[in-house]
């Protein structure tokens, strides 16, 4: 299987991703678009470490590490949409601009 | 072989996601998330980086989607296209073909020929545990250090005061 089959699926997976980072509108959907993201990111993790010669396994380790912080990212992303929730009854993130300029 | 699975799978992957950002009921999104991530396992698992799979599987599909399913309920997500997409949709377009017309050429180009290996001696888990817990053992720690402060801060932030 060449390499640039998987390379070029992970491009894929990441464009839609900014796609769904700049385009929608619900942050619960943005913060999903973020996890495919960092989805392609594992996805060249894991082909690079299958062609470096004496990889040791970093490339999956490294996957591994990406996907706790994710995990942890997510964590703390939902409680901040729920907050923001609680607090202004809406998690558009076109309203949701009391930091920006 | 292989190559038909994988290019099966990436298609199917990438409609998942396709779907995932254009949908109009926010629960169906979070559907076609699921069919994406299992869709990546299935790749990690071609890749033969079984244990990233299976990790994949429990930690994504297992809990993320729960998570995100939580989010999605407590938060009473609207539904119908006019509340979903913003007024920079026009651009969004633009710059995700952009970004992908850049890069694949370019990994076209560095890339061709290599081709991937597969293993033929089984799995790789006990070297992959070997190499986290000797190698990787002071990064390992500081993900973990990491999860807590992430757990802490979580429980802090949706906390009702």
């Amino acid at each position: 299987m060449p390499v640039t089959w998987v390379l070029t699926l992970a491009t894929a997976l990441f464009c839609v991703g900014i796609y769904g980072v700049l385009a929608r509108r619900n942050a619960v959907i943005v913060l999903m678009s973020i996890e495919v993201m960092l989805n392609a990111v594992n996805l060249n993790f894991v082909a690079f470490n299958n062609i470096v010669e004496g990889s040791r396994l970093a490339g999956q380790v490294f996957a591994l590490f990406v996907i706790t912080i994710a995990a942890a990212e997510l964590g703390v992303g939902l409680a901040i949409v729920l907050l923001v929730y609680r607090n202004r009854f809406t998690v558009s993130l076109d309203e949701v601009n009391l930091m920006k300029w | 072989m292989q190559n038909y699975v994988f290019l099966v799978i990436a298609a199917v992957t990438t409609f998942a996601a396709i779907r995932l950002v254009t949908v109009k009921n926010l629960v169906h999104g979070a559907l076609y998330l699921v069919v994406t991530l299992l869709g990546v396992a299935i790749v990690f698992l071609l890749l033969t980086a079984e244990f990233v799979a299976w990790v994949q599987v429990l930690i994504y599909v297992g809990a993320v989607i729960v998570l995100l399913l939580f989010g999605l309920m407590l938060t009473r997500a609207p539904i119908g296209k006019t509340a979903l997409d913003r007024q920079q949709r026009w651009l969004a377009v633009p710059v995700a073909l952009a970004l992908f017309g850049v890069t694949v050429p370019v990994l076209w180009r560095f890339f061709e020929g290599q081709s991937i290996s597969f293993g033929t001696e089984g799995g790789n888990t006990e070297a992959l545990g070997t190499e986290i817990f000797t190698r990787f053992i002071l990064p390992f720690e500081v993900v973990s250090v990491l999860l807590l402060a992430a757990l802490v801060g979580a429980v802090f932030l949706a906390k009702r005061d």
